[in-house]
């Protein structure tokens, strides 16, 4: 059985069919080319697959596609270009906080909702949120710099309002 | 990892929802986050022709203020429990247990009713809303029914759910000043290894009331007999009777040897951890802060 469904992704306007059992990951790699989503647990712990849904970060690779319907989707795709990816490329890069980029584009995608939560600001909050995240190269350190880094700036306190 | 082929149900009322579960039988399941279902699919463990949707059903949604208390609608996600306020203000202890389950993506879809039904072995809300005395209301849009939490687990999986009947909502008692709830866990992986929630009421420095439930370490939590034991103590015997309740505690459970640990490991654990939270509970009803 398959869905009619209208979703935004990555701001743009999306009507199509997609099948009831296809997983969002599966959708956005497959169907829509969109590869910054990773595939690699599958079972919701690592958080590669990590996308926004509603500016709220799920897992797409147990996330039904049909389930887009009327919602608002963000990979990383679509960050590129915005104020939000230039101050956080921007910090990561500065705090070498990528080793070998597996991780990035969902920790960059974890990161950005933290904007619309209002949670960047003591590492603790960072850490909760961030803690679903995994980089097997273990850089935490380095992540948490860069987050913690632009907490206080003034990019940040602007993009909070945007969000 | 593909899904097996299914066709996905949108009911948008719980009469509807409850018609399509009872004609398709055991062939249909009721899905809302499908952040534990999907994942039972996926891996092969479980096999359905069809699921039924429960997000667009309005019964499912909201907190509401019913006396003291809430009665929070089943449909909720963790994380808008989490954030909200009316949650913090008469069970303070919630929200931080809820904040703590599995990562922050599966708290944006994971729902609180989904966790119960579900019925994993290893749930902090199983076990801590069985501590607060939390009831549960069971319906099919037209009768429905109210169900202690702790009577709500028949075994790992399974629970007192009729064909067709529905988890509708959670109705959660306040927890009043003089009263100390608390939850405490430990988790190695996504789910807690051991968690144990507890209840107590203190009136002019004697417990008059305790409550134990030790949870994610047997099949469904467990209520030890042993905190009968701190009924009528008095403050100076507090901290003995507490380790007293603890050890028998862990000798009486059964833990179940599972990949995060032996049953004697997880019983050494249960004493620890029934430990720290009748210290949290207790400290908690006098208003202190941990």
């Amino acid at each position: 059985m398959s869905t009619v469904i209208t979703a935004t992704i990555n701001g743009r306007a999306f009507r199509g069919e997609v099948e009831d059992h296809e997983l969002l990951l599966d959708f956005l790699r497959e169907d829509l080319g969109l590869i910054g989503a990773r595939q690699s647990c599958e079972v919701e712990v690592c958080g590669s697959c990590t996308v926004l849904v509603d500016g709220l970060p799920v897992s797409s690779c147990c996330y039904l596609a049909c389930d887009l319907d009327g919602k608002v989707v963000e990979t990383i795709e679509g960050l590129v270009g915005t104020p939000f990816h230039e101050v956080l490329s921007d910090a990561f890069v500065r705090h070498g906080a990528v080793q070998c980029g597996y991780c990035t584009p969902a920790m960059v995608l974890t990161a950005k909702s933290l904007f619309f939560d209002d949670l960047l600001k003591d590492e603790e909050s960072v850490k909760k949120a961030m803690r679903g995240n995994l980089c097997r190269c273990t850089g935490y350190r380095a992540i948490l710099d860069a987050l913690m880094d632009i907490a206080a700036s003034e990019p940040t306190v602007e993009l909070r309002a945007q969000a | 990892m593909k899904l097996p082929p299914f066709e996905v149900h949108r009911p948008s009322s719980l009469h509807n929802a409850s018609r399509l579960l009872r004609d398709m039988g055991s062939e249909a399941v009721p899905i809302n986050g499908g952040t534990e279902l999907l994942l039972a699919m996926k891996l092969g463990l479980a096999q359905y022709a069809h699921l039924v949707d429960l997000k667009r059903i309005p019964e499912l949604r909201g907190v509401r203020r019913v006396g003291s208390g809430l009665a929070v609608g089943a449909g909720m996600t963790h994380r808008e429990l989490e954030s909200s306020r009316s949650i913090a203000e008469a069970v303070a202890e919630m929200p931080r247990m809820l904040a703590e389950i599995a990562n922050v993506r599966v708290r944006s879809v994971g729902t609180i009713g989904g966790n119960l039904c579900f019925a994993d072995p290893h749930s902090d809300p199983a076990t801590f809303l069985s501590a607060i005395e939390a009831t549960l209301v069971l319906g099919d849009g037209s009768t429905s029914r109210r169900v202690p939490v702790d009577e709500f687990f028949l075994g790992a999986y399974e629970t007192k759910l009729e064909p067709g009947e529905l988890l509708v909502e959670v109705t959660v008692p306040a927890v009043p000043t003089g009263t100390g709830a608390a939850h405490v866990r430990m988790k190695v992986h996504e789910r807690p290894t051991v968690t144990v929630a507890a209840k107590v009421m203190v009136e002019r420095d004697t417990i008059v009331r305790a409550r134990l439930v030790v949870g994610s370490v047997c099949g469904t939590p467990v209520l030890p007999q042993a905190i009968d034991k701190l009924i009528g103590a008095p403050r100076a015997a507090w901290s003995e009777r507490v380790r007293e309740v603890a050890a028998l505690s862990a000798a009486a459970v059964a833990p179940v040897a599972d990949a995060e640990g032996s049953s004697r490991y997880k019983q050494a654990l249960v004493e620890v951890f029934v430990r720290r939270a009748l210290d949290a509970a207790l400290s908690n009803a006098q208003g202190m802060t941990r």
